[in-house]
């Protein structure tokens, strides 16, 4: 087997999820200049949602296909995660618009506990399993496997995200979306109603993180109440390897995040002589991140800024 | 004349503070027991955590979500030259400080790379250094054992002065004096001195670089505020504090895991400074007691009044105080983010942006 | 002859595309005031923020009282002697006005954490004479009244003057003042004049970014003009002001 080419498989895979709830956090980067700590808990909902759905559904004796099952389970969680996504922005981040920039973070960790505590409250502190509905055939691929599965991850945000790319650039939604990004007020003066536009942005952030967290869940075949945290951290690294407030940023930083990771878990064992494990998979992504912040804080695709004195 | 009644008030003041804190342990151990005790112990360490936490954002304005790193450094650096994982027995006197150095020595280190990152940037990226900390706290035990791994270390010495062990009780007269209240006074003596370096350290010329730096860095640069130097003191010096409460807290537990040095305790004691009122030093040890004694104070009553009303657990007690905790957050950022007792400079700076935010809307 | 205090050559900063200094080189004496005057967005607030050490020049040099100061950073440069004020007031805001005078004598003192903490003789003296030194400059720029007040309370005319004092308590040789005047009422402009001239006459070399022309004529010794990042003239005022390029390139940006 190719340790290579599969380490790049894996790591497309990772990557492509990386770069859906990059999205989230980019595109309200963009519109608000803030960080959405609590996105990490939107995408754990969608998982846990989705989850619960199937094995309601199944636990009743619907015997449909295992696709379809995490289809419907899909069509409850985006809009409930939809929802949720509104109800934190209204909630923690619309009162807070223009107040010192260390309310909102503080507000959007208390609200990232809050969220975790009633996960707990909902579906217990265990790892849950995901339901055994999907086949794991694998492909082999020049050496390396993938399966059938993580072929159809890959393809599904690929789309997803072309169309959000389309949607940002082509509609009049997008046109106002980047409008308020620019210059809210200018925006504001020109027709556009913020408020909405912002509520827009999260709601759709939100339904790209619950499709995350249900890819998520299948890939690793479990879902679990702190399963957020990491897995947006990551995500918000992509966003800033790739230019924090640019949508084609946010989806080159997942993918290529993506791919760091399972390259330098695959070979940190041989480059550190064995000193150094792969359970040291997770620092990656943090040393990605301080080392974009320290020596390109605009990212791969951002513009280049400079303080104004 | 108006001077010197103040004066002889703020005298007083201190006089009933001091007797208070001196008589604190036996009022609370001869009623509430010797785990409150314990308890007021742990609140006296997260005082030292917050005030040293509250030189870096308080003061200087810098966010930072890692700053367990540093208590870790310092816990670890006490356990491994005290405790028998590698048989090494040094004394307190030595440990402690040297735990604070190599403290404030990370506190350079990882503050050198991030110089140049602000808000929330910095936030997350500390949260990252702290996060790495940790990682490697876990796994330095094979090939070779350094940290012990997830097991943490154990049997670390108790605090030993001059042939007094603050581990075992103290016998005095006919009475006994639990290792609780030894550990006490031992607190409250470097909490005490915890206090007076962030205050006058807050009212120096250091301090006032500090502010200019926190309120507009460019400006700061331009008077010739050397910026790099005034951060990494910040960074040091907020981690020398942590360092100092980080090797109390191994001698007083006598065991430490990388578990006690997670994001949560970071996000922990961020919230005791923003809860108490940011850069007050007043405003934070209040911050720090009240998040210290309150999840106690729930532990003890969450339970039982779930059994009373309702006859039955709905919800585990945990649970239940996490989220109290996270919606105290919220709430608290919503309707009073200056915090409960913050400086009147700060109170007014929160006015005027509610005012200014009114007359935009 | 007199004797140069500031000296740049060649000096180029660019943003991206933008040319924002286009080989620019001047000259300043001791004890004189300089202007500096151009059309909007000509780039004249970029050079102090070159010459402050907020901008790093990408070429030329900088020599400043026999030191080269090309590329240093802020601290350096006010160590050196240059202090300035901002066109867009950066008052320390919830300081109060005598904590910012403060402030400008960090340079100028040296106790450390270590002095802070033990507050032995010393620091206690530093202190002190921080504290009489910055009240002393209150006075000097005629605000002393307001020392206690907090700076985003003071009224605009204050605040100018208030910016004026911490830059003074850097003990500078050389003062930079990007436009003072800004929003001044033509009393308040004219108790600044008295103002410049008191500190030049106490041995300040002044460099002044000013768009009142009048005022400009009235105070400065020499004037250099620039335009686009270039400079196109310099000298005595009543030349720079009959230049045909200087006046082209206001009318030029009038009439853009
Ligand atoms: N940090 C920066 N990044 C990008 N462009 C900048 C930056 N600072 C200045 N500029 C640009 O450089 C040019 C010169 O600006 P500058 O502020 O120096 O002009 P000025 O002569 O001071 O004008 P004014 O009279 O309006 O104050 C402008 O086009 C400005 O937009
Ligand atoms: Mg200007």
């Amino acid at each position: 087997m190719d340790i290579f080419l599969q380490q790049i498989l894996n790591g497309l895979v990772l990557g492509s999820i990386y770069a859906l709830i990059a999205l989230g956090y980019t595109m309200v980067y963009g519109i608000m200049g803030l960080i959405n700590f609590a996105h990490g808990e939107v995408v754990m909902f969608g998982a846990m949602v989705t989850i619960s759905v199937i094995t309601a559904l199944t636990g009743a004796g619907v015997d449909l296909p295992g696709v379809v099952l995490v289809l419907i389970g899909l069509l409850v969680a985006i809009p409930a995660c939809m929802l949720l996504g509104y109800v934190i922005e209204r909630v923690a981040y619309r009162p807070l618009r223009g107040a010192q920039r260390l309310a909102p973070l503080i507000t959007a960790i208390g609200l990232s506990i809050v969220l975790q505590q009633v996960a707990i409250l909902i579906w217990g502190r265990n790892y849950i399993p995901f339901p055994q509905i999907l086949d794991h055939d694998t492909v082999e691929f020049f050496g390396a496997s993938i399966t059938k599965l993580q072929i159809v991850i890959i393809v599904l945000c690929i789309a997803i995200m072309a169309g959000l790319l389309m949607m940002v650039e082509r509609t009049k939604l997008g046109r106002a979306m980047r409008a308020t990004s620019q210059n809210p007020s200018v925006a504001g003066l020109m027709g556009v109603n913020v408020n909405t536009i912002i509520s827009t942005t999260f709601v759709i952030g939100s339904a790209l993180g619950a499709i995350a967290g249900v890819m998520v869940a299948t890939n690793y075949d479990q879902a679990h109440y702190y399963m957020g945290f990491m897995i947006g951290l990551k995500a918000f690294t992509a966003a800033v390897l790739g230019g924090i407030g640019n949508l084609g940023g946010a989806v080159a930083g997942g993918l290529l995040l993506g791919i760091i990771e399972s390259l330098g878990a695959g070979y940190i064992g041989t480059l550190t002589g064995g000193f150094l494990g792969s359970h040291y998979q997770d620092i990656f992504a943090f040393i990605v991140l301080i080392a974009v912040l320290i020596f390109r804080p605009s990212g791969l695709l951002g513009e280049k800024m400079a303080d104004r004195a | 004349m108006t001077k010197a009644l103040d004066t002889n008030k703020k005298v007083g003041l201190f006089l009933i503070a001091a007797v208070v804190l001196a008589v604190l342990p036996f009022i609370v151990g001869n009623t509430l027991g010797n785990s409150w005790i314990r308890i007021i112990d742990f609140a006296l360490l997260y005082v030292m955590l917050a005030l040293g936490l509250n030189i870096v954002v308080g003061f200087a304005g810098l966010l930072d979500l890692g700053f367990i790193a540093f208590y870790a450094v310092g816990a670890y650096t006490y356990a491994l030259l005290g405790s028998p994982h590698f048989g090494l027995h040094l004394p307190f006197y030595i440990t402690i400080p040297l735990g604070a150095l190599f403290a404030a020595l990370f506190g350079i280190l990882l503050g050198t790379p991030v110089l140049r990152l602000k808000g929330d940037y910095l936030a997350i990226v500390t949260l990252g250094f702290g996060e790495i900390i940790r990682i490697f706290m876990n796994n330095l035990n094979a090939p070779v054992n350094i940290t012990n791994g997830p097991q943490g270390i154990n049997l670390i010495d108790p605090i030993n002065v001059g042939g007094l062990s603050l581990g075992k009780a103290l016998q005095v007269g006919g009475t006994s004096l639990n290792s609780v209240y030894l550990y006490y006074y031992m607190f409250l003596a470097l909490t005490v001195l915890v206090v007076i370096m962030a205050w006058r350290l807050q009212h120096s010329r250091i301090g006032r670089a500090w502010v200019a730096l926190r309120e507009d860095d460019i400006a700061a640069a331009a008077m010739g505020i050397n910026i790099r130097n005034i951060k990494l003191l910040a960074f040091a010096l907020g981690a020398l504090s942590g360092g100092v409460a980080g090797g109390l807290f191994a001698s007083f537990q006598g065991f430490i895991s990388p578990e006690s040095f997670g994001l949560l305790e970071s996000i922990m004691i961020l919230a005791m400074i923003v809860l108490g009122g940011m850069g007050h030093i007043p405003g934070v040890i209040l911050g720090a007691v009240v998040l210290t004694i309150a999840p106690e104070v729930l532990r003890d009553v969450i339970g039982p009044l779930q059994m009373k009303t309702f006859g039955r657990m709905l919800i585990d007690p945990e649970n239940a105080r996490m989220l109290l905790f996270g919606l105290a957050l919220v709430v608290m950022m919503l309707v009073r983010p200056e915090g409960m007792w913050p400086s009147k400079r700060r109170k007014a700076e929160f006015e005027d942006a509610k005012e200014a935010a009114a007359q935009k809307g | 002859m007199a004797e140069a205090l500031l000296k740049i050559e060649g000096i180029h900063k660019r943003f991206g595309g933008l040319h924002a200094l286009n080989n620019v080189g001047l000259t300043i004496n001791k004890g004189e005031v300089y202007g500096l005057i151009g059309p909007n967005g000509a780039g004249k607030t970029t050079l102090f923020n070159v010459l402050t050490g907020l901008y790093q020049p990408d070429e030329g040099t900088f020599t400043f009282n026999g030191r080269d100061l090309f590329r240093a950073k802020p601290h350096v440069v006010v160590s050196a002697g240059i202090a300035r004020t901002f066109q867009n007031i950066r008052l320390f805001a919830e300081m109060t006005a005598l904590e910012n005078v403060m402030v400008g004598r960090h340079i100028r003192s040296k106790a450390g954490a270590l002095g802070a903490v033990l507050r032995n003789k010393g620091t206690m003296e530093e202190e002190r004479s921080i504290r009489s030194k910055a009240m002393e400059l209150l006075a000097y720029v005629g605000i002393a009244d307001v020392a206690e007040e907090r700076a985003r309370n003071l009224s605009y005319g204050h605040q100018r003057r208030l910016e004026i004092a911490r830059a003074l308590a850097t003990e500078p040789m050389l003062l930079a003042l990007d436009e003072p005047a800004a929003g001044m009422n033509p009393r308040e402009t004219d108790e600044l004049k008295g103002l410049m001239h008191k500190i030049r006459d106490g041995g300040v070399t002044i460099l002044l970014i000013e768009h009142d022309v009048k005022l400009m004529m009235d105070l400065c010794d020499r004037i250099a003009v620039l335009d686009y990042g270039k400079k196109i003239a310099e000298g005595v005022p009543e030349v720079v002001r009959k230049d045909p390029k200087v006046i082209e390139a206001y009318l030029g940006a009038a009439h853009a």
